[in-house]
């Protein structure tokens, strides 16, 4: 904990304020329930009521402070209700797709040969779809309950970890310390575990944190064509949607929302760019 | 006229570990118009920093932070980029170490070359390539007129490194920085590369500034001599003197280097072999042979160097042996028993009775793993030792390579070149192996450091009594260590026998050239050796590329 601190102290301001972003967002995650002044589906108003910009606004008790969404719920309670939802599900998703890609490719990297043929070329296969259209073929197919979402997004995405992982991991298997292990006698896993895994970290760990935000994105993507998260639960892309006919009439209530996301995404990538950099070597010279 | 560079009490720092680190530690140096100055040191001597340096520039990571660099009457620490960018590859030109990495990839000899007068404006494209094509001929580049037009991967090493002398003086600057412009050629490469320098600087009056950790390889073409150690002159003078009457105890110490020999050696009495090589040939799968019939032996406790320039077969001898590369036609007996071609067919057992140490202790070393853990899994795997047994044993093995306890806890870029290659020599060790595989293990080494690596190396025979099949191409190694040679050329052995009988005269032609390129301290020794060769090609012992 205490290195944790050291480093966080030694990194530029962009990358704090990357962390303080996050924080924010966990936080707010973690204790919805909490902070929120009304409950996720409770409806206090009429619709896009209020808000701190609007002075003629009815006075709620207690006063909301992004006003309502298009039927009259509590904005600020959705948008957190909201991270915790959408944050939630990216963050296992990206866990999941990281464990299937990681073991997937670190093995392909490690035997070549055959088993290195078939999982990549199973690979190619679902990257030649487009990830969206083959999202929404299979979850208008298997319905779009929590779990059929998670899997569905981690698989596709697992492609992609499977690439990195198997290029960071052909580059150390090259290394004559594996071919040491090798000749010793060493099985498979060991080898993952003990000679590959510890050298493809700093790597992917930044490819998590990329990862992290696509699939976010992707949720939200989805939700705002209607087959991610569905309604009542609070999510930041279908609050888009939902209130997106209001930005015809100069309501900036399905701004909010997307604010909310692009924000996350900057912070996560400002941490990222950060263990990029650290992960790389270059030495900066103050 | 006046001195050419002068540089008074000069101090570089380096950028590491969060803090500026001296790197130079305040070293003066005059030189004269046409003079050649070799500095010579252990790598972390400064002596590439001090180089660079005289072209008023320092690395990334690096900073000047005092004295003055005067060169033809302006302070090149002071200087703006403008004018330093005026002065770099007309008047002062730098030749790097590896001609490979310096070269673009994507673009001819002849462009490259004529990149820099065309840009500073000295001459037109069509004046360079004259200038290009009379430079290549007097640095002994075969087809002066064509080779031009080729790409950097389409000439060998050693031409690639006269075409980046050629390079550097394309606008014949006053001053040629050499960083170790030979160390990463063969012995038999550096001499041509080495006469051609010479040649070339002397018939154009350059002076130049000439790096390396060989002493040897100094004293042919420097006028004088400047020893570093850890930023800091140990002494200067004359080729002559210094190689004569060195001053100082640590010049002493570089000039015996070559000078090691090991007599101490007992003989065991059983005339086992314990490895035998039959008729064995390999490719690496496209085509070509790399190794054609050979053939060797291998006896208990003894040591067998296998020599030869890059190409000649070795390494892929040791990578046979331990079952990474199937050989395509004969077998490999150990103990009299057939030998799986493949590794993966192996016991565990054997496996663990042939190990294999490295060149490069830095790749072979994982950069996550402690010290006690990589010796530590070495002798738990094996040997099955847990635990307070386990711990023992690592603490016996780090005793054994002569490192202390201290260093368990240390991760490999925490160490030296030379503690990281104890280590894993402590990691063969661990498995208590009959037959020890040295591919090239001190030529990445300072040499001091490979010296104390052989003589510890040497002592671990004579405790353990294991084999060493030695590969090298360093013949100062093999002189030092071994007790049979196999000299191999172009995949084929071409002499084999016990060390009397192929060092002692007469020699196989092959041998006879290989011996002759190792540079020795006498200044005059290349115009020697330069004769001898010629007697050979005439002979037509050596084909020339």
């Amino acid at each position: 904990m205490n290195d944790f601190w050291k480093l966080l102290k030694s990194a530029p301001f962009a990358a704090k304020l990357g962390v303080f972003i996050i924080l924010i967002n966990v936080f707010a995650a973690i204790f919805a329930p909490v902070i929120a002044p009304y409950a996720e589906t409770d409806v206090i108003g009429d619709m896009w009521d209020g808000g701190f910009w609007d002075e003629n606004a009815p006075q709620h008790s207690p006063v909301s402070l992004l006003g309502t969404d298009h039927i009259g719920r509590d904005l600020f309670t959705r948008l957190i209700y909201g991270a915790r939802n959408t944050i939630g599900i990216a963050f296992v998703t990206t866990l999941l797709s990281f464990g299937v890609g990681i073991t997937a490719g670190f093995i392909a990297a490690t035997l070549r040969g055959w088993v290195d043929q078939v999982l990549s070329r199973t690979v190619d296969v679902f990257m030649a779809i487009p990830t969206l259209i083959f999202a929404l073929m299979i979850l208008s197919v298997m319905g779009t309950s929590i779990p059929v979402l998670i899997v569905v997004i981690a698989i596709l995405d697992a492609t992609r970890v499977y690439r990195i992982s198997r290029a960071v991991a052909m580059d150390i298997e090259v290394m004559e310390y594996v071919e040491v292990a090798k000749l010793r006698g060493e099985g498979l896993w060991w080898i993952i575990r003990h000679e590959i895994l510890p050298n493809a970290l700093a790597p992917l760990v930044a490819e998590f944190g990329l990862r992290f935000c696509f699939v976010f994105l992707f949720i939200a993507a989805l939700s705002f064509l209607g087959l991610g998260l569905q309604p009542p639960t609070a999510d930041w892309g279908s609050m888009v949607r939902e209130n997106a006919s209001g930005i015809s009439y100069g309501i900036i209530v399905p701004l909010i929302p997307a604010a909310a996301i692009a924000l996350l995404t900057v912070g996560v990538n400002l941490v990222v760019d950060w263990f990029l950099h650290k992960a790389s070597g270059i030495r900066e010279i103050k | 006229m006046s001195r050419l560079l002068t540089i008074k009490d000069l101090k570089i720092e380096g950028y590491q570990e969060e803090k500026w680190n001296g790197i130079v530690h305040g070293v003066s140096l005059t030189l004269e118009r046409g003079e050649v100055i070799g500095l010579i040191g252990e790598s972390g001597a400064g002596k590439s920093t001090i180089g660079i340096a005289s072209m008023g520039y320092a690395r990334p990571g690096c900073r000047i932070t005092g004295g003055s660099i005067e060169f033809d009457g302006m302070d090149l620490a002071q200087a703006s980029d403008e004018e330093l960018r005026k002065l770099r590859g007309v008047r002062i030109a730098y030749v790097a170490q590896s001609a490979a990495a310096s070269f673009n990839p994507a673009h001819t000899l002849l462009q490259q070359f004529a990149e820099t007068p065309v840009k500073h404006g000295v001459m037109t494209f069509a004046e360079a390539e004259v200038k290009a094509i009379e430079l290549y001929r007097s640095l002994d580049l075969p087809n002066p007129e064509s080779i031009g037009s080729r790409y950097p991967h389409q000439v060998s090493g050693g031409q690639l490194q006269r075409a980046m002398v050629a390079m550097a003086m394309s606008c014949d600057p006053d001053l040629i920085i050499f960083d170790e412009p030979t160390t990463a050629l063969d012995v038999t490469t550096q001499i041509e590369v080495l006469s051609s320098i010479k040649n070339a600087i002397k018939q154009h009056n350059t002076a130049a500034i000439y790096i390396t950790h060989d002493l040897a390889v100094v004293a042919q073409i420097s006028d004088r001599i400047m020893v570093l150690r850890y930023g800091n002159e140990v002494e200067t003078g004359l080729v002559g003197q210094i190689v004569q009457d060195p001053k100082e105890d640590y010049t002493r110490e570089l000039l015996s280097v070559r000078n090691v020999r090991h007599d101490t050696m007992e003989h065991s009495d059983s005339d086992s072999t314990i490895l035998e090589v039959k008729n064995i040939s390999a490719s690496y799968g496209n085509g070509v042979r790399v190794l054609n019939n050979v053939s060797t032996k291998v006896t208990k406790g003894m040591t067998v160097a296998v020599v030869g320039e890059s190409g000649s077969g070795k390494s892929t001898m040791a990578r046979v042996i331990t079952g990474l590369l199937p050989p395509e036609e004969g077998e490999i007996l150990f103990h009299g028993q057939p030998l799986s071609p493949s590794f993966k067919d192996r016991s565990l057992d054997l496996l663990q009775r042939i190990q294999m140490i490295y060149q490069m202790p830095d790749v072979a070393l994982n950069p996550r793993q402690k010290v006690k853990d990589v010796i530590g899994r070495s002798v738990e795997f094996y040997t099955g030792l847990k635990g307070e047994y386990k711990k023992a044993r690592v603490l016996e093995l780090i005793e054994k390579i002569e490192l202390s306890d201290s260093y368990l806890d240390r991760f490999p870029s925490e160490l030296s070149g030379g503690e990281k290659q104890r280590v894993c020599i402590a990691r063969a060790l661990a498995a208590e192996p009959e037959l020890i595989i040295c591919d090239e293990v001190t030529s990445a080494l300072d040499q001091l450091v490979a010296k104390e690596i052989l003589t510890l190396l040497q002592d671990l025979q004579n405790e353990l009594g294991m084999s060493y099949l030695f590969i090298t191409h360093d013949l100062a190694t093999v002189k030092a260590i071994s007790d049979d040679i196999v000299v191999m050329y172009g995949g084929e052995v071409v002499e084999q026998g016990s060390k009397t009988e192929i060092l002692t005269p007469p020699h196989h032609d092959y041998t006879d050239l290989l011996l002759s390129s190792v540079p020795e301290m006498d200044p005059n020794w290349l115009d020697g050796v330069l004769q001898h060769r010629l007697d050979l090609e005439a002979r037509g012992v050596i084909i020339h590329t």
